[in-house]
């Protein structure tokens, strides 16, 4: 009874499905495929560099997340902000104490704050412990002064993304011509690496030489900083990736001697009981 | 507690014996997993699972426990305090990966194990209520992971809700109040977010209650093994303790490697990059895919795609939850006497195609909703129904199995040795 009724209702389901299948699939059969521009011309993010913290041996250079830095403040900041980094984890990239309290004083933008005498709304410099801020107070500020686009946090890009970094530098270095048939509206610019084709931002990187590195590091072209800045996300994305991996090794270490030592003592149990019953 | 032979716990030390007046704790652990449990002598890796799933959970309320205690279920807070946990909470990251992927490893192994009950038939007679028990964990896990998966309150989790609770706005006249209902308003919000925090807290917690019916359930007939025959002898059996605890051990070794693997090294593997943006009602992700162990069951939803009668939509919740179902009436549709797949060569050829399908409806439920996606789920939708509704029925009754050993200890020694070594052990 139960496997009389069971039939009937698989029967039920299968041909209900095979029937949702029949008509798609004479639709896919009749109807021409449909190609969009962003099918057409959207690209997936380059590989052509190798950053050093890829890997399960990955580590961030400290030179470079410094230039990284850099560019974020020289370039980035003016429309993005880093509201989940602090300016005390700017230690990590090696910057003494006193250099991080004036890289907070000497901030382009100050935090919201109240005047300690009237009680009104104001703003102050920030200090080591306050988050990084970006330009605007919020978000209606941002998109105002953005012709109604909104210039993301950049905190979490890295992994916020398919193939964070990758894609990050793809996209800075992937502003090009659009092709004859892509028409890109009024404000935006053609980049292939974006979702659709045209984003709002203007090229943020446009010369070699836009930032000006310290004596003893690689020549600021626009690929250079378009890494280096790439880099830099990755760790404001990531601060603690370096201990993960280093966590990792004598871990995975310790487990693989144990899974051994487990595996010994279970075939040695085992055999005893064997022992046993071939003497028995 | 299982059978007449099983070993009595003889506490030795004088304090034991005055606990095992008082309070007989350690009784029922000896009798549970320790030498008072006899077991099949011929259990293979895949009898590994069940003791892995329990780790799995235990782990999960560890490192959830730790999380909520800096986590803060709010529409504005949620999403910065995972960020805290994970720059600014010692170890937090730690706690978050270990948290995240561990809901992964718990859902691997379970799958495991549940593919393992099905191969060799342990759903059957008398074990129905150890399998029902099982799909009830089952089913209380997914929701906790779904919930879960809301609390960091990224693009993902919010969609997520909004398109799961949706589900049940497709079931007639009810459908709308119960959705509101679940999400507490219209669409997911701070009391979604409370709410879901709050069970997410608590189903653990009951999981932890129906395995312990599941074990209890279990140990009343005693565990299946890959040959399906019953025990029948002291011959056939081990004590659990020390003879599965070690292999156990191996496992459990196993699993930490590839637990590690993932947290320190691949940690955002299974997850999806936009739930590393902030939840934003005004914006849509570009597709919208659950965890990957739901991608299955998402498949089959999507791949009803025409009103017949029923509204599509909801043919497809209706099949997504008869899925699982009907998996509660398979000791009753697969009548079949032997239950192992050993001794099913027609069985067991269906039991790879579905193992198969399987896999295929949860790449089809990981990709966006296309062609030709959406034609691959919708014929692996209609093998997976076949399988359990029409197949296992009648290949119960048309299908010739091959001829089952004697006995667990035959199959184990050959025949001969098992006939010498019984008069031995009797002796």
């Amino acid at each position: 009874m139960v496997r009389i009724f069971s039939i009937l209702v698989g029967l039920c389901f299968a041909f209900v499905v095979l029937l949702a299948f029949g008509f798609g699939a004479y639709n896919y059969a009749t109807t021409p495929a449909e190609q969009t521009a962003e099918a057409r011309y959207h690209l997936a993010p380059r590989h052509d560099v190798r950053f050093s913290f890829e890997g399960p041996f990955g580590r961030f250079d400290r030179q470079q997340l410094q230039r990284g830095f850099q560019v974020y403040r020289e370039v980035c900041s003016t429309c993005h902000g880093l509201s989940l980094v602090a300016f005390r984890s700017l230690r990590d990239l090696g910057y003494t104490e006193a250099e991080v309290r004036a890289i907070a004083d000497q901030w382009p933008h100050q935090v919201a704050s109240i005047n300690p005498d009237t009680g009104e709304a104001s703003t102050r410099k920030p200090i080591p412990a306050d988050h990084i801020p970006g330009p605007y107070a919020n978000e209606t500020m941002a998109r105002a002064a953005n012709n109604n686009a909104l210039p993301p946090d950049l905190s979490l890009m890295a992994k916020a993304r398919e193939e964070g970094p990758h894609y990050i530098h793809s996209l800075l270095t992937g502003y090009r011509n659009p092709p004859r048939d892509v028409e890109v509206p009024q404000g935006l610019h053609y980049n292939p690496y974006f979702a659709n084709l045209n984003i709002a931002m203007p090229p943020p990187l446009t010369a070699d030489g836009q930032v000006t590195y310290a004596p003893g590091n690689p020549a600021p072209t626009v690929d250079q900083m378009s890494q280096d800045v790439s880099a830099f996300l990755m760790w404001a994305a990531e601060p603690n990736l370096e201990s993960r991996h280093a966590h990792g090794w004598p871990i995975l270490i310790f487990l693989a001697i144990a899974t051994v030592l487990a595996y010994l003592s279970y075939k040695n149990i085992w055999h005893a009981k064997h022992e046993e019953e071939a003497s028995a | 507690m299982s059978f007449p032979w099983a070993e009595e716990y003889k506490p030795k030390h004088p304090f034991m014996r005055w606990m095992d007046e008082k309070l007989p704790l350690p009784r029922l652990v000896w009798g549970a997993v320790g030498g008072g449990y006899p077991v099949p002598r011929n259990l293979n890796y895949m009898w590994n699972f069940g003791v892995l799933a329990g780790l799995a959970l235990t782990l999960q309320i560890v490192t959830g426990i730790i999380m909520a205690m800096h986590y803060q279920p709010g529409e504005a807070t949620a999403f910065n305090s995972v960020e805290h946990i994970m720059r600014d909470v010692n170890q937090g990251w730690f706690l978050r990966y270990a948290h995240a992927n561990g809901a992964s490893m718990f859902f691997i192994v379970t799958y495991l194990h549940i593919f393992r009950g099905l191969y060799y038939g342990s759903y059957k007679a008398p074990r129905e209520m150890v399998w029902m028990l099982g799909l009830v964990i089952f089913l209380l896990m997914m929701a906790t992971a779904f919930m879960g998966y809301v609390l960091p309150w990224g693009q993902m989790s919010f969609w997520g809700a909004k398109v799961i609770t949706g589900l049940f706005g497709a079931i007639p006249v009810v459908g709308d109040p119960i959705q509101h209902w679940l999400l507490g308003g219209y669409a997911p919000d701070q009391p979604t977010l409370t709410r879901f925090f709050s069970l997410h807290y608590l189903l653990p917690f009951v999981i932890a209650g129906v395995i312990v019916l599941h074990i209890w359930a279990l140990h009343i007939p005693g565990s299946n093994n890959p040959t399906g025959v019953d025990v029948k002898s002291p011959q056939d059996t081990v004590p659990f303790h020390p003879y599965y605890t070690a292999k156990d051990g191996v496992g459990i070794g196993l699993f930490f490697l590839v637990f590690a693997v993932l947290i320190f090294f691949m940690p955002n593997a299974f997850g999806h990059p936009v739930n590393y943006v902030q939840a934003n009602p005004l914006s849509t992700p570009a597709h919208i895919v659950p965890e990957w162990y739901f991608w299955p069951f998402y498949a089959i939803l999507r791949a009803f795609t025409v009103d017949f009668i029923l509204p599509a939509k909801l043919w497809g919740v209706l099949a997504m939850f008869g899925s699982i179902l009907l998996l509660f009436f398979l000791p009753w549709i697969d009548k079949s006497p032997v239950r192992s797949g050993r001794y099913r060569p027609t069985f067991r050829i269906f039991f790879v195609i579905l193992v198969v399908d399987v896999a295929v409806l949860g790449y089809c439920g990981g990709s966006p909703a296309e062609e030709p996606y959406v034609m691959i789920s919708q014929i692996a939708t209609a093998y997976y129904f076949l399988h359990f509704l029409v197949i296992l029925p009648l290949l119960s009754m048309f299908e010739k199995t091959l001829p089952l050993p004697n006995s667990i200890a035959e199959s184990v020694l050959g025949s001969g040795k098992a006939g010498e070594a019984a008069p031995a052990s009797a002796a």
